[in-house]
């Protein structure tokens, strides 16, 4: 499913750029390309330069395990809430950090650099987005607030979950390696963030790894769908009919927001690294402002 | 040394352009660089010759730009003591071009940077391969040697090392980066990765060959390169070429300026993250260069300028098209600037980004295109107009800005003077015959061709001998001037700027290597 909707962003985005696109199951292809390879490691490289994929991956898999995608109930979402899910990205993150600098060259270490000054500022304000879905449930149980939006009766425009929205937005961009933090399609070694880590992997290592990121795009996805626009996702036990037009409802909900990133990833050019930090210092803005509106004004 | 002031004149040398010859000993090559630096010439090239077999003594050659007219001083070396005073203290641009002449000759400039520049330990450092007395079928086994960088020390300063081999598919330079953090404080380049001996291969070449070597010096500038070698050969040999061939030759050197300005721009999207801009400026650029196949005969106009005149010509039923497609460029361009103009991501990207100031620009002798956007007001088109420019009359692009955003709008701007001449081209095409016959050579000669390619001035000359061989001949990348230039706009700027203000200049590492 992951694969799919990075096959679909860039549909979308050979499209609005008048090129011809791949296949939607390129993604596929990519990964029994990649799995089919031998694996190429540097002669100094550890087990921490070989672990890391799998953790990463594995950590990306229990991620989507807990996200309330289609039905909110989880087998796994008793054990982890939001905090849980934001320690899993975090965890994630410093595996792939460390294994960059393991292998010792400079566009690991400059890569890892720049990927941990971007998390560092994505975290506190992916917390706080979460944060307002749970004060709204009073839990940060997921698949909790999910059934505490569903539960009620008539749509409300909540204001504040309108500024967290826009901030996961944000922070999903800059997380998600996309424009305008980073540009998922470079081959310029020097201004990559998340592409520069990589740069050393090969083979099945590397098919993880890009599984991983499409797998995180997609979590963040049905995370934002969560909290945001709850509408379809089976919350009753789990019967054919209702898993069914849950699944519907994803497909089409991921739909419009594949077109959507493909849309802005279009028109908008990457941002100096710098101001990256003003991205999202903005991200977390809005987070806390919509936090405050919740607290305050009860709205 | 004489301080003798001495005349900047000499006798007139066979070009396209007004161009002097003088020889001078060596306290005179002093003297006259010193003048002409005070007098704001420019050193254009500087290369070296084997005569020890004509007269027993190397030559080294040296050519300057003047106003108006080119100035190309000649000084023998004794074959025992190869050595010349360097040029670099008035000309920076000199010092690589010195250390090439090295490489490949054994002639040594008298100070300043040791380091071989071409030679990677291709062959052994006693061995010159472009001396007469060298095989250029003998193998030789490479002798891989050091390279010490210019190391900067400091609190949290390290190197990054990048290339020659890149994450995508360019050409090989290595680049070493002193960082502190993600501020370049020094870049340093090293190029000659695509060194593949091209002065040694045009002598084996009959005279009416070489013009297919030329345009592949460097095959974004096929164009200016034919053109500037095919001059020099008419020069020496004193053919006239037919007006209708100029001209064609003049629309086929614009093609190429377009063509590779709208890849430029469209490249220089990308690299800011638009892929918008990369294919629509493709998309166009596609279009010219299938156009070119179908009037010309080749996608980049390879071999389209042959000794005498162009190999073929374009037909009444041709001209309409090729109108047709300068209005839609046209077009498109137009609403293309407006869009990179109002775009705030990619105009925060451009301004200020890879800043060179008119004074490093002037000091460091900048060519072309890169100059123009940094106040250097020097276009030969414009400044020592040959057939058919003087009748076209075109005008000179000049910003004074000199950041990436300047180079981005010279870029615009060069196109829209190069479609009006193309159009003024294709309105006032002369009648008459498209190629004349190059008469046999009766001595030996020499020969000067100087044309404003798409980069800036390239440089071709030329010694021919009976019977009808090259016997020297010397191509001239302005991007000689113009590497040097990226270490300073790069300094002080953040290091994921460095490929956009690389790809602002896009200079030529086969054509520079040669």
């Amino acid at each position: 499913m992951a694969p799919l909707f990075a096959g679909w962003v860039e549909q979308c985005r050979a499209l609005l750029q008048n090129r011809s696109a791949p296949p939607l199951w390129q993604p596929y292809r990519m990964l029994r390309k990649l799995f089919h390879k031998e694996a190429t490691l540097a002669n100094h490289a550890s087990w921490l330069f070989r672990g890391a994929p799998y953790v990463v991956f594995a950590a990306m898999v229990l991620a989507a395990a807990i996200t309330p995608s289609l039905t909110t109930e989880l087998p796994a979402a008793r054990v982890a809430d939001a905090i849980a899910l934001v320690g899993l990205f975090a965890t994630t993150r410093v595996f792939m950090a460390l294994a960059a600098m393991d292998i010792g060259t400079a566009f690991g270490t400059l890569g890892a650099r720049r990927e941990m000054m971007i998390g560092f500022l994505t975290e506190p304000a992916l917390l706080m987005v979460l944060f307002n879905g749970s004060l709204m449930a009073g839990t940060t149980a997921l698949p909790a607030i999910v059934q505490d939006t569903l539960a009620q009766s008539h749509v409300t425009l909540h204001p504040s979950l309108a500024f967290a929205a826009l901030a996961f937005v944000m922070v999903l961009l800059a997380e998600n390696a996309r424009l305008p933090i980073d540009n998922p399609s470079t081959h310029l070694e020097l201004t990559m963030i998340h592409e520069a880590m990589v740069l050393e992997y090969s083979a099945r290592h590397l098919a993880l790894i890009e599984w991983a990121s499409w797998l995180k795009l997609f979590n963040y996805a049905c995370i934002g769908f969560a909290l945001f626009a709850p509408w379809g996702i089976a919350t009753h036990g789990v019967s054919l009919g209702g898993t069914a037009l849950a699944m519907l409802a994803l497909v089409a909900k991921l739909a419009v927001a594949g077109a959507a990133l493909a849309y802005f990833e279009t028109t908008s050019a990457k941002l100096r690294l710098f101001r990256a930090p003003e991205f999202l210092t903005m991200a977390f803005l809005l987070a806390v402002l919509g936090l405050l509106v919740h607290l305050l004004l009860k709205a | 040394m004489s301080l003798e002031p001495i005349a900047l004149e000499g006798s007139r040398l066979a070009a396209n352009v007004p161009a002097q010859h003088r020889v001078v000993d060596a306290d005179q090559w002093t003297a006259a660089a010193r003048q002409l630096h005070d007098a704001g010439a420019r050193l254009l090239t500087l290369w070296g010759a084997d005569d020890r077999d004509r007269d027993g003594v190397f030559r080294v050659f040296a050519a300057y730009l003047l106003p108006g007219r080119a100035l190309v001083l000649e000084l023998a070396l004794a074959a025992g003591d190869p050595t010349y005073p360097s040029l670099e203290p008035w000309f920076p641009a000199a010092s690589r071009l010195q250390r090439a002449t090295r490489d490949l000759l054994g002639l040594g400039a008298g100070e300043g940077d040791t380091r071989p520049w071409l030679r990677h330990g291709g062959w052994p450092e006693d061995r010159f391969p472009l001396r007469r007395d060298v095989s250029a079928e003998t193998h030789v086994p490479g002798v891989p040697g050091p390279y010490p960088f210019v190391r900067v020390n400091g609190d949290g300063v390290h190197e990054i090392p990048v290339g020659p081999i890149h994450a995508g598919t360019i050409e090989p330079g290595h680049f070493r980066f002193s960082v502190v953090g993600e501020k370049v404080l020094r870049l340093e380049e090293r190029l000659g990765y695509t060194h593949k001996g091209v002065a040694k291969r045009f002598e084996a070449l009959p005279l009416l060959e070489g013009h297919r070597l030329a345009a592949r010096v460097c095959g974004d500038s096929a164009v200016a390169f034919s053109w500037a070698y095919c001059a020099a050969l008419e020069a020496a040999t004193g053919a006239t070429v037919a007006p209708r061939a100029t001209c064609l030759r003049a629309l086929a050197l614009e093609r190429e300026r377009i063509a590779n300005h709208l890849g430029d721009l469209g490249a220089l999207g990308n690299d800011a993250g638009l892929a918008f801009g990369l294919s629509q400026f493709s998309a166009i650029k596609e279009r010219m260069l299938r156009l070119n196949q179908n009037v010309f005969g080749q996608r980049y106009l390879m071999d389209y300028i042959v000794p005498g005149g162009v190999r073929s010509d374009v037909g009444p039923r041709l001209v309409r098209p090729l109108l047709d497609e300068a209005t839609d460029v046209e077009r498109d361009v137009v609403a293309l600037k407006a869009i990179y103009d109002e775009h705030a991501g990619l105009q925060d990207r451009f301004k200020g980004t890879g800043q060179l100031a008119p004074l490093t620009a002037k000091a460091m002798g900048a060519l072309g295109l890169a100059g123009r956007a940094s106040g250097i007001d020097l276009d030969l088109r414009v400044a020592m107009p040959w057939a058919p420019y003087g009748d076209l009359r075109p005008h000179g692009v000049l910003s004074m800005d000199g950041d990436v955003a300047a180079r981005v709008q010279v870029r615009f701007d060069e196109v829209m003077e190069s479609l009006r001449l193309n159009r003024l081209l294709l309105e006032q095409l002369p009648h008459g015959a498209t190629s004349v016959s190059i008469p046999a050579l009766g001595s030996r000669t020499t020969g000067l061709g100087l044309i404003e390619g798409w980069r800036g001035p390239v440089m071709v000359a030329l010694e021919a001998e009976v019977p009808s061989v090259i016997r020297r001949c010397h191509v001239h990348d302005p991007s000689w001037q113009n590497w040097p230039l990226i270490e300073h706009a790069v300094t002080g700027n953040i290091v994921p700027d460095f490929p956009l203000i690389n790809k602002s200049f896009n200079l030529a590492y086969s054509g520079h290597d040669g």
